[in-house]
């Protein structure tokens, strides 16, 4: 691998470099567009598939039936509790889960049996689940009372951490892409939203702003003698942080992405729907949007909101200015 | 000196972490040993062993919020109830202060779960029959024959009647068990019924008149000692009842008027008390000693500062009827349990194992370094969760586990800021030693400032979440400084020993710190021939003397000079990394 490992020297000393900072406008177009889309995409296309914790409902896992036929388990619903519609499914190998409106205690015992007869298994190979109509927006109005807590503190650690409020304001704007545009996402897709995909959404809080740190960690020590330097611009300090550390953010991308990619497959396709695979989903969408924003946005913004300090500017005269007359002695 | 000095304290650091594993280790095995802690595995949540969980609200009358006092007492009313009915191991806690989770292993009956949700009642009924005694039920071969069996001769004048005891339900006391093992009795009672009712903790067993008192009638409860007739306070623990006025004293007036005129002609006849009723079980029954007239009254008893308190608190509890409201409820079957279990822990080691490919991949043996910091984090945090699962009953749920396979990423990610520090040290044309050291020094700030937000998540999204996230929050917080242990006490002493060795000091084309692949430039190509700032790679700003003096050389004279001036102002400051601080400083307070 000696070319990512070139790729990287390439980067360290300049000498390859991509334009993160100077092409911002395209980048924050191209977050603009993809965050009305996500907002735009719920309000029109019918809003989020909540799970049943939202809806409130009851809910049946079957494991290792002898037949996946989702007839027989609506079939049995329909006797224990007539009038009751079940949604019956085959989530994953050799598991059926059903879902009802809302059983009584007696109710669900009726419905247990008779599934339990219906699929030839033993009480040890059923999982029944109520969930009341409240359950889901608590432990929602829990995340978000969460998600403000935690924003709030965190922007004023990083102000404290790296005395200015500019880089916090940077990274809260980049964190709020990630979560628009995730939640976007699964709007667009049709996900279904559950307690455990929330949960995967309040970890990509932490992932997305830890990732921003680091590189903004790079940028405070680049731009730390900034005025007494006249061989870059703040923008293209800025820009050389953001590429010195690509290969950092590559690597730490793919090294988080590989275990949640691993939940993900054995959620999705071993397991069927359920903790792993709700929780997954959002971080592994959550994890690379995350990256992508650090770099195309939270840098350039913060480059942005400072270039036109007094003292910025007239730095940046002076590269000009060195730089004109190096054109003119060569 | 200067190679022996961090060699040595590298070396005492490594030591330091074994010992805080063996210690860790010791404590486990330890309790393995005594009987304490079950198992060397951890105590796993119901989604992965198999149970049944049930998240209730509880409510109070009116809707008002619910406050903490009254979530403590509905636990411990709870607690009370899963008690009772037998159910062994439930773990009753609560969560978000302001729900209460009950998990049990199994599947509870119908009767057991309505028993658990149900409102608890309180209210105040006279005594008709008691024991006075423990008592089990009566043997069947001397219980009162059929014929002999009370048969009430006229309709009762009032509630302490024993007009009220009929065939059924002397038939009732006697077969009713007030000791091990006890008859469940139903929790919900008519209240214009007499009833057969136990005295938890005593034993004694009642038949109690219709209910005289509600608990919607009880205003306060307090506990304190009681006063002396000269106002001196006695060591005596009494509790005060106070009553709504005027239904509550008025029918307290009335019943302690009945019952004391039986207290003076008997001391001990039983109808001369009544009994505090919750859930149906007696939790006191006092004699009256005296009429009430003001709904103030005081009971004393042989009570402990601790007994006074717990019933002051549950006739408080009378006074607002707390209801139940269920959340979820999850029975999980003890395969689905195991088969998530399985699952989570394939996940984790497929994670794993990618993460070690992708780093050897990367870093070569450099990449070794990481696999054995994460297996280094991996025990420390399986060392904790083993430890909070016996000190504090904390479970390990398939949330956690997740947040466990999430945070491998995390951890691995300190390794590589640090090694893309060195890598840029060596890039930099300095020797692997000084580059250990200039990278972890600059690598720490960052991981700390990181680690930092890592952690501040975890501990808002354990305070204010419920359910589920709590425990994926609680072991994210956990990795996240047994991450912090490794990487300053295993990664960089190790990578200060390695950087001394042949095949990474000499930067082995395998070492994944190889100078020549990194494209350094040396400081010093022999020859006298020392690099010039234009074939240089990028200088940065480093945080030692050595990298400064670089820059330094580099600077234009006026450059020079504003820093010499900067130095002179910012006093005596001797190091590079302090001088770059301050300008920082000065510069964004602005």
């Amino acid at each position: 691998m000696k070319s990512f490992a070139t790729f990287g020297n390439e980067l360290y000393t300049g000498e390859r470099s991509y334009n993160f900072v100077g092409k911002r406008k395209i980048w924050f177009s191209i977050a603009g567009i993809a965050v009305l889309l996500s907002i735009l995409f719920p309000m029109l296309g019918g809003g989020f598939n909540f799970g049943i914790e939202f809806r409130g409902g009851s809910q049946f896992t079957i494991s290792d039936v002898a037949h996946k036929e989702s007839a027989l388990g609506e079939k049995a619903v329909a006797e224990a509790v007539p009038g009751t519609v079940a949604v019956v499914t085959n989530i994953a190998g050799s598991t059926m889960q059903v879902q009802t409106d809302r059983l009584s205690d007696d109710q669900t015992l009726r419905v247990k049996d008779s599934l339990k007869a219906a699929y030839g298994v033993t009480e040890e190979h059923i999982t029944s689940t109520f969930v009341g109509p409240t359950w889901g927006q608590d432990v929602s109005r829990q995340a978000i009372i969460g998600f403000f807590v935690f924003v709030l503190l965190a922007t004023v650690l990083m102000a404290l951490y790296f005395r200015t409020w500019r880089m916090s304001i940077a990274a809260i704007i980049g964190l709020l892409v990630v979560m628009v545009v995730t939640a976007g996402f699964y709007a667009a897709s049709n996900f279904e939203v559950t307690p455990s995909a929330i949960i995967g959404f309040l970890t990509i809080l932490s992932y997305s702003l830890y990732d921003t740190v680091v590189v903004f960690d790079k940028i405070r020590e680049n731009t730390a003698d900034i005025a007494t330097s006249t061989r870059r611009t703040f923008g293209e300090e800025v820009n050389l942080a953001v590429n010195q550390t690509l290969v950092r953010s590559i690597n730490t991308m793919m090294v988080a992405v590989l275990p949640v990619g691993s939940i993900l497959f054995i959620g999705a396709f071993l397991l069927g729907a359920g903790t792993l695979r709700d929780l997954s989903l959002a971080l592994f969408i959550g994890i690379i949007v995350s990256t992508f924003s650090t770099i195309f946005i939270a840098a350039p913004m913060y480059a942005w909101l400072r270039q036109n300090e007094p003292a910025l500017a007239k730095q940046a005269k002076k590269v000009q200015a060195r730089r004109g007359a190096e054109t003119v002695d060569a | 000196m200067a190679r022996t000095g961090p060699t040595s304290t590298a070396r005492r650091t490594l030591l330091w972490l074994g010992a805080l594993i063996i210690v860790c280790t010791l404590a486990v095995g330890g309790g393995v040993l005594s009987g304490a802690v079950s198992s060397w595995a951890p105590k796993l949540g119901l989604d992965l062993e198999g149970g049944t969980q049930m998240i209730l609200a509880p409510k109070v009358e009116g809707g008002a919020a619910i406050t903490s006092e009254q979530l403590d007492q509905a636990v411990s009313i709870i607690r009370q109830r899963v008690d009772g009915s037998g159910v062994s191991e439930a773990l009753i806690s609560t969560e978000g202060g302001k729900n209460v989770v009950v998990q049990m292993p199994g599947v509870p009956t119908t009767e057991e779960r309505n028993l658990i949700k149900a409102s608890a009642n309180m209210n105040f009924r006279p005594v008709i029959v008691s024991t006075n005694a423990p008592a089990g039920a009566v043997p069947e071969a001397s219980r009162t024959p059929a014929d002999q069996l009370p048969k009430p001769a006229a309709a009762p004048l009032n509630a302490s009647d024993p007009n009220w005891v009929d065939a059924a339900l002397m038939q009732s006391f006697e077969a009713t068990s007030c000791i091990a093992p006890t008859t469940p009795l139903p929790t919900v009672t008519d209240p214009s019924k007499p009833m057969v009712a136990c005295e938890a903790g005593s034993g004694v067993k009642y038949i109690l008149g219709p209910v005289e008192i509600p608990g919607k009638w009880i205003k306060t409860a307090s506990y304190g000692l009681q006063p002396g007739a000269q106002g001196v306070t006695t060591n005596t623990w009494a509790v005060q009842l106070t009553l709504v006025k005027p239904e509550g004293a008025q029918a307290f007036k009335e019943v302690t008027q009945r019952l004391n005129a039986k207290y003076l002609t008997n001391r001990d006849d039983p109808q001369a008390r009544f009994a505090i009723v919750l859930d149906g079980n007696v939790i006191s029954a006092p004699a009256s000693m005296a009429v009430i007239t003001d709904g103030q009254s005081s009971i004393t008893g042989n009570f402990t500062e601790a007994s006074a308190k717990a019933l002051a608190d549950q006739l408080k509890f009378g006074a607002l009827p707390i209801s139940f409201e269920i959340q979820s409820d999850e029975q999980i079957s003890a395969t689905l349990g195991l088969q998530q279990l399985e699952m989570g822990m394939l996940a984790g080691l497929i994670g794993l194992g990618l993460v070690v490919i992708y780093s050897l991949f990367q870093y070569r043996a450099l990449g070794l370094v990481t696999i054995f910091s994460l297996v280094i984090a991996g025990i420390l945090t399986y060392l904790a969760i083993v430890l909070l699962g016996w000190a504090e009953n904390y479970r390990l749920s398939l949330a956690g586990i997740a947040g466990i396979i999430v945070a491998i990423g995390q951890t691995a990610d300190s390794f590589i800021v640090y090694f893309e520090r060195v890598r840029d040290e060596l890039r930099d044309g300095r020797g692997l030693i000084a580059a250990v050291e200039n990278g972890w020094m600059r690598a720490k700030r960052t991981i700390l400032a990181s680690k930092a937000v890592n952690i501040l998540a975890s501990l808002v999204l354990y305070f204010v979440s419920v359910g589920n996230v709590k425990g994926f929050a609680f072991t994210l917080g956990l990795t996240a400084v047994a991450d912090l242990i490794v990487v300053f006490m295993f990664t960089h002493p190790t990578l200060q020993l390695l950087a001394r060795t042949k095949f990474f000091g000499e930067g082995h084309h395998f070492s994944g710190l190889d100078p020549k692949q990194l494209g350094a430039v040396p400081l010093y190509r022999g020859a006298g021939r020392f690099r010039t700032p234009e074939d240089s790679p990028d200088f940065s700003k480093s945080k030692n003397a050595r990298a400064a003096g670089e820059a330094e050389r580099r600077q234009t004279i006026a450059e020079r000079r504003l820093a010499a001036k900067q130095e002179q102002m910012a006093g005596s400051r001797v190091s590079g990394s302090s001088k770059s601080e301050s300008s920082d400083d000065s510069k964004e307070s602005k």
